[in-house]
């Protein structure tokens, strides 16, 4: 039997030491640069992020992301940035920027109990 | 108000049929009132939704033939969506030729079962086809292929935006979709002219081998038939002479920024597409796209 | 102004294991720049980058119809198919690169024969029935194996085949209704519909690789919520599903031995034959070496546009 698994949605494929996945950051000429896109799915909502794409810059990225990601009318207005250009949270600080707020429940609405007969809460 | 009616029909359409999911599977104009316009001749009407709808079949074909094989994943999807975009139009336009009678020969060929669109599309012989020389040219590289489809999207975009104003209501309303649609085309190839003509040395010179390569084929565009003169008259169509000027406007600004040398404007000649004269390249591109179609023409797809 | 870089006291390896074991117990996803063990990380890189590769090769076997689709609505159909598994694709591609995977990288792979992609695009495309049952059963059996993965423990995987999925239900229905339609037809196109059955099904069966018993590596992606159902499991969900569409078609499977277990209430098919299968998938299927030239010549070929708008970029200061 092959050393093979069904992984992925289309199915079978090998597996084993002779497919490498090393991950490897190059600067091949003929990479275009990763850009992150957002989407307003409709007015009244904020920009969501959708996933990536390469373009060779800003105004290609656009077009890029109004055929790829809103093939099916699903945006009224598009944000793309170069991925390079985010600044992140790093995973090394997560606890000291996040763990505070997790103990701040006084910030979330569910922390007062309201009577039920109060209306409008 | 009967503009209006026909205008939210094929708006409203647009969603699901455009993507081919769903439910969108109708006729392209089912519910659509298809009643010719007073003093307008069917047949001149007929005649000349071919020509517009001829160019965008043609042209989808064409621009089908770079699926799977395009410079990125990403063109690779927005070649596809020009692609659906003018197939859509065609399908339209084809069908309001069929609306008005004008099918020719295609209705003998084609079994009753077969719709109105697909009898012109694959049914007709090459000499019936009233596509200009601009859209049936050989893809060439992809230099060349963004050319073509500048220019063609450019003559295409100044028509349709006249046409809104067209008395037939149904021609208008096809090319109020349409035009948003085409301007997007434009837009897209010019970015690409842009990049390409002010790009490497190598992409220099494919560009301005595909400008050279292009420009004479503008030739084909630049007398109206008898049928756009008449229909012109009476407030139909577009004479094709009187959006020259914008077109070259456009085209050689967009050169002029591209760093592309612009060619010398190819000099007035007599239609030969949009009369049914076509190179060998068209009858090859029809016999692929026809050619399963007329192997099985009792066969319902 | 910044502050200067003080030293925080670093976290400890095994209470990193720790908390990324707890958020799979817990079924929450793990998410990019979380820590996550290196193995986790090649397993995942390895399965999405193969995944995405198979949504770009599958355009090729229907795209060889597209521009022969015998009616207009067939062909805006087909196209705007063929054009979602190029958008698949990139989902695919853009979730590999939150894992620090690059997609030229993962590109040449492909075209080196280093990464593979799914066995089922090395078979040919015969006649425009092929188009309906590729929607119908590769597909069908894409959806099986895709939903699951709608609750991957990786994040942007997860959130990728979320979209990939509704869009694929288009493709299933597109196919089951030419099919229909065709059987609707002459008698020449019947006989298409059945010949594609007949070469496709078992290859089909296949799609959901070899028998639990055979597949070492689905524990440890059980484990890690990469993977949810066995092969078998899904085999079997897949088998169960088609032969009712196959009886309302009025196709006939071509498998003697396909039969009803009343007390399982479960239809048996008959044995795999495993033989094909590995050597279809180790690259010797009929049309492996088509399949990989066309990726090839699209990215050499073209290399000089990608070039040209890096150099406009860089000219332009985009």
């Amino acid at each position: 039997m092959p050393d093979v698994t069904a992984e992925g949605g289309h199915g079978a494929v090998p597996t084993g030491p002779e497919v490498p996945v090393e991950p490897r950051r190059r600067a091949v000429r003929r990479d275009w640069p990763l850009y992150e896109v957002f989407v307003r799915g409709k007015r009244g909502l904020n920009h969501v992020h959708v996933g990536s794409l390469h373009a060779p810059d800003d105004e290609m990225a656009i077009d890029a992301a109004r055929d790829l990601y809103t093939r099916r009318n699903e945006g009224v207005s598009i944000w793309v940035v170069k991925a390079v250009d985010i600044t992140a949270s790093s995973p090394d600080e997560k606890d000291p920027l996040f763990a505070p707020s997790g103990d701040k429940v006084y910030r979330h609405p569910t922390f007062y109990e309201i009577p039920e007969g109060v209306p409008h809460m | 108000m009967h503009e209006e009616t026909v205008y939210e029909a094929l708006a409203n359409a647009q969603d699901d049929g455009h993507w081919a999911f769903g439910t969108g599977f109708d006729e392209p104009l089912a519910g659509v009132d298809t009643t010719v316009p007073d003093g307008v001749d069917p047949t001149d009407l007929g005649a000349y939704c071919l020509m517009l709808g001829d160019d965008a079949l043609v042209l989808a074909q064409r621009l089908t033939q770079w699926m799977t094989n395009a410079p990125e994943l990403e063109e690779e999807v927005a070649i596809g969506n020009v692609a659906l975009d003018l197939l859509g139009q065609a399908r339209l336009l084809l069908a309001r030729a069929g609306s008005v009678g004008v099918l020719g020969r295609s209705r003998e060929l084609a079994t009753d079962s077969v719709p109105d669109e697909d009898a012109l599309a694959y049914f007709r012989a090459p000499g019936e086809f009233r596509n200009t020389a601009l859209v049936a040219a050989e893809n060439g590289d992809f230099a060349r292929t963004m050319v073509r489809l500048l220019a063609a999207a450019t003559v295409r975009l100044a028509v349709l935006a006249r046409l809104r104003d067209s008395r037939d209501p149904v021609l208008a309303a096809i090319a109020a979709k349409g035009v948003k649609e085409v301007a997007y085309h434009r837009d897209h190839a010019a970015r690409w002219v842009l990049r390409l003509g002010d790009g490497t040395g190598e992409s220099h010179r494919r560009a301005q081998d595909g400008v050279d390569a292009v420009w004479p084929l503008l030739a084909d565009l630049s007398t109206a038939t008898d049928v756009e003169t008449r229909l012109a008259a009476a407030g139909v169509a577009v004479d094709p002479a009187d959006v020259l000027d914008e077109v070259r406007g456009v085209l050689t600004q967009v050169l002029d920024q591209a760093t592309l040398r612009v060619p010398e404007w190819p000099p007035a000649a007599a239609p030969r597409g949009r009369v049914g004269e076509h190179g060998p390249e068209l009858a090859e591109l029809l016999g692929t796209l026809q050619g399963l179609a007329r192997q099985h023409p009792a066969a319902t797809w | 102004m910044s502050a200067p870089t003080l030293e925080r006291p670093a976290p400890d390896e095994t209470a990193l294991q720790r908390q990324f074991d707890a958020t799979i117990a817990a079924d929450h996803r793990i998410e990019p720049r979380d820590w996550m063990p290196e193995g986790y990380r090649r397993t995942l890189i390895r399965q999405v980058a193969q995944h995405a590769h198979s949504e770009i090769v599958g355009m090729q076997p229907e795209g060889d119809w597209l521009l022969a689709a015998p009616s207009l609505r067939r062909k805006s159909v087909l196209l705007a198919k063929v054009q979602d598994e190029a958008g698949h694709g990139l989902y695919l591609y853009s979730a590999a690169e939150t894992l620090g995977a690059d997609r030229a990288d993962l590109t040449d792979k492909l075209i080196e024969g280093k990464q593979k992609y799914s066995s089922i695009f090395n078979y040919p495309t015969l006649t425009y029935a092929d188009v309906g049952v590729i929607g119908w059963l590769v597909d069908g059996a894409a959806i099986c194996n895709q939903v699951p993965l709608c609750r991957s423990s990786y994040g942007p995987y997860a959130r990728a085949m979320i979209r990939v999925c509704k869009e694929e239900s288009f493709h299933q229905r597109q196919g089951y209704e030419l099919l229909m339609t065709m059987m609707r037809g002459t008698p020449e196109q019947r006989a298409m519909v059945q010949d594609a059955v007949d070469r496709w099904w078992w290859p089909s069966l296949m799609m959901f690789g070899p028998p639990d018993d055979a597949s070492p590596n689905s524990a440890q992606s059980m484990a890690w919520g990469i993977k949810r159902h066995t092969n078998d499991e899904l085999r079997q969900r897949y088998v169960d599903m088609s032969v009712p569409q196959a009886q309302a078609l009025g196709v006939t499977l071509p498998d003697p031995d396909l039969t009803w277990d009343e007390a399982s209430g479960h239809w048996r098919t008959g044995p795999i034959d495993w033989d094909e299968f590995t050597r279809v998938i180790s690259g010797s299927g009929p049309m492996n070496a088509v399949r990989i030239a066309r990726r090839r010549a699209a990215r050499d070929d073209n290399a000089w546009v990608t070039e040209a708008a890096t150099a406009y970029a860089e000219k332009h200061g985009a």
